[in-house]
């Protein structure tokens, strides 16, 4: 028996830790939030350029055939650099979804880095405003909302709820409407569609594809949440130590050391969590849905709280932009209500062992 | 990651698991907590000659000798827990006296206490807080003078839980009032019996006497009681704490706890719906769900950490603080799903299981206080976990008792 991580995991993360840490440096994402696209790209490059695109692809596709365990630790430091990506949706939900399914024709093409695959899977999480498509024949109409992986997806893989399909990005009979999202790291997308043609995707298991994307999905939100909170507890307690007033550090105030402890001690927690709900996804497959939905609803809660407690540690300087801690703050509050904010998560955790009658 | 046990590991739950089967009839009652009890002391010395008590002691003071392993450790607190048997002695004698014992102890120490303390016939309780030493415990007073060939003994303790069972008390005492006050405290054991001991029951908030307090007045014992040097009390009584401890505990328990809040949840009724039809009440469940398995994942952790003996840093350190909060909100949670019928007591009529949902919510707060309190817990984490500063302290100076 092993709790933890492995070498190559360890190595893994740490590749990718180091490309962030210059790739997606404050700057870099300021720039990105202010309206400079150009960052996605770049990181779009490096990241198939370190191979952790190909980490969930099956090896027939060229891929490494890893898990939700490996996709989890990249989106963690994808979180804690607060990086411009889709990653969690064109590499984490829609290989999963297309896996699953059983198709090959559109991993071989998002292995070849010619289609980047964002996805929308409004009707599955509570849809509103109008949301949900409808297929008829090939054609599909309809609205999809918070469409993930709009920084530079090429196409996107959408349900009516019992089927998957695919249409690609600007093609007739498809209005796409920019969300200014709180968080200005990512892009999501509404998607208006009249009578689009769209491909099904292969296979006819497709609510369960459909399953196994969310409970993917929310367990990739859950490690970007960790791995943004992570970084948001070191910058206040670096702060602590730097900031002096009443001539010390505020950090020898024990006012101050109980917000870092408490932080510290909800957080870590959730560190383990989210690395087994990861590893269930391919491992345990009876726990896989319960502990995902727990995950991202637990991990939900602490990130708020470690988001604005994090803030409070920084006194004024939190609250401005010129240290850029909002841009963790939002991340957090967005992973929060994406595929499904807490309650709504816990009342599904609930269904699933039989407690709603 | 790799939940899956290796075979020796498959093949040493199967024999803990045959072993409980086959001596189901010999062990006690698990509420069975008195200190004398036949059956427990019967039922210890099976588990010693098996090796699912005093597993790492040296066989020479009455232990099983066996190489420390977290993964066995683990395995054993699973499957009593699983079999709902109750483990070994573990008492403050066991955990944290013997430990101390065989790294500082003399030989005749080693000899003198170990095997019955270990086979639960000696029992011991700890002489460590006082009224005005809480959390800065080494401001203590109570003072130990030679006198010939004894100390002399006079002061007071308070939280000694079972002191008014134990044979013997490894107590902190100054027996060098000039020196700074980390200095001047000594290490000594105290057999209960010795006259000018007194100890009163110290009733708490639950309506039992978990604890004591005991007072010493010209109590004299041979100065050969002194474990380590004199002055060096607060080294010797903190070097154990640097070890991991050898029994994990049931890493299922606050789970488990959890099921029963909604088993109650499914069977209790208002206006002839079950409260697990209350979405508000099923929430909250689901919240302490999350926060459950989170600290069962740690814990997992913690196991993996403790098997290649390596420390777990900030996932071993928020264990008290985190645990012990939230088995008080699953007790929380219990009571008010109860309502009305939640706040009866004892022999109430329509009491559910006789209040014991309000006992647990008040003994968990004590476990919050006490054993180091969730302040000193966050102390503790914002400084070896964090890096943060201690609190500037005032000059140094020499201690003053009164």
């Amino acid at each position: 028996m092993y709790f933890g991580l492995n070498e190559d995991q360890t190595m893994l993360q740490d590749s990718v830790r180091r490309f962030l840490e210059g790739a997606s440096e404050l700057e870099a994402v300021r720039g990105f939030a202010d309206g400079d696209g150009a960052l996605a790209q770049t990181l779009q490059d490096g990241l198939m350029e370190l191979g952790a695109p190909f980490v969930l692809l099956p090896e027939e596709q060229g891929g490494l055939g890893l898990g939700v365990l490996e996709a989890a630790l990249i989106q963690e430091q994808l979180g804690r650099h607060v990086a411009p990506s889709g990653y969690a949706a064109t590499y984490g939900m829609a290989i999963l979804g297309l896996r699953e399914a059983g198709d090959t024709q559109w991993l071989d093409r998002i292995a070849s880095g010619e289609v980047v695959m964002g996805v929308g899977l409004t009707e599955a999480t509570g849809g509103r405003e109008g949301a949900g498509l409808e297929l008829s024949g090939d054609k599909v109409s309809g609205r999809a909302t918070f469409v993930q992986g709009a920084e530079n997806a090429t196409h996107f893989l959408l349900t009516t709820g019992e089927q998957l399909l695919i249409v690609e990005r600007g093609a007739s009979g498809v209005s796409e409407t920019a969300l200014t999202m709180i968080d200005k790291t990512r892009h999501v997308v509404t998607l208006d569609l009249d009578s689009v043609t769209a491909q099904v995707v292969a296979g006819n298991n497709h609510q369960q594809a459909q399953a196994k994307m969310i409970d993917g999905g929310r367990v990739l939100l859950a490690a970007d949440s960790l791995g943004a909170a992570a970084m948001m507890l070191e910058k206040a307690v670096d702060y602590a130590k730097d900031r002096e007033q009443f001539n010390r550090p505020i950090a020898s105030f024990q006012a101050v050391k109980h917000m870092c402890a408490e932080m510290a001690a909800k957080l870590e927690p959730c560190r383990s969590l989210v690395w087994y709900a990861a590893y269930a996804q391919d491992h345990v497959a009876d726990e896989a849905p319960l502990m995902s939905r727990l995950a991202k609803s637990h991990m939900s809660e602490v990130g708020k709280f470690v988001a604005r407690t994090a803030t409070e540690v920084h006194g004024g300087m939190g609250f401005t932009d010129l240290l850029g801690l909002h841009y963790w703050f939002k991340r957090i509050g967005a992973n929060r209500q994406l595929l499904g904010g807490p309650q709504a998560v816990r009342e599904e955790a609930a269904k699933l062992q039989g407690y709603v009658g | 990651m790799d939940l899956n046990f290796t075979q020796e590991y498959v093949d040493f739950r199967a024999e803990v698991r045959g072993f409980l089967e086959a001596n189901k009839a010999k062990a006690p009652a698990q509420g069975d907590r008195s200190v004398r009890s036949q059956k427990r002391l019967a039922w210890q010395k099976v588990l010693l000659e098996h090796g699912y008590a005093a597993r790492t002691h040296p066989k020479q003071y009455g232990g099983y000798g066996a190489e420390p392993d977290a993964l066995k450790a683990r395995i054993i607190a699973e499957e009593f827990a699983r079999a709902k048997m109750p483990g070994g002695i573990a008492g403050q004698g066991i955990n944290m006296l013997v430990p101390t014992l065989l790294e500082l102890g003399t030989d005749e120490q080693k000899e003198k206490y170990i095997r019955p303390t270990l086979a639960g016939e000696m029992v011991w309780c700890q002489g460590y807080s006082e009224p005005g030493a809480g959390s800065d415990l080494a401001s203590l007073r109570t003072a130990a003078v030679v006198d010939g060939d004894d100390f002399v003994i006079n002061g007071q303790k308070i939280w000694t839980s079972t002191a008014q069972f134990a044979d013997m008390m490894f107590c902190l005492v100054r027996t060098e009032p000039d020196a700074p006050k980390h200095q001047g405290i000594s290490y000594i054991l105290i057999d209960m019996k010795t006259p000018g001991i007194e100890v009163r029951p110290l009733m708490t908030m639950t309506g039992f006497a978990e604890f004591n307090e005991v007072f010493f007045t010209d109590v004299r014992v041979p100065v050969t009681s002194i474990v380590g040097k004199r002055g060096e009390g607060w080294v010797v009584a903190n070097a154990t704490l640097t070890h991991e401890r050898g029994m994990l505990g049931d890493p299922d328990a606050a789970l488990s706890r959890l099921n029963q809040v909604a088993d109650i949840m499914q069977n209790e009724h208002v206006d002839g719906q079950s409260l697990m039809d209350n979405q508000l009440f099923r929430d909250r469940l689901m919240q302490l769900q999350g926060e459950a398995y989170a600290m069962k994942m740690n814990g997992m952790r913690l196991t993996t950490a403790a098997s290649e003996k390596k420390s777990a840093g900030m996932a071993g350190l928020l264990v008290k603080l985190q645990g012990c909060e939230l088995n008080h909100e699953i007790a929380s949670l219990a009571i008010d799903v109860m309502g009305e019928y939640g706040m009866l007591f004892e022999d109430s009529p329509f009491a559910r299981d006789k209040g014991l949902w309000q006992t647990s919510y008040m003994f968990d707060l004590g476990m919050i206080i006490g054993g180091g309190s969730a302040q000193i817990q966050k102390n503790i984490i914002s400084e070896r976990g964090l890096g943060m500063p201690r609190e500037p302290k005032p000059a140094p100076g020499t201690f003053k008792a009164n």
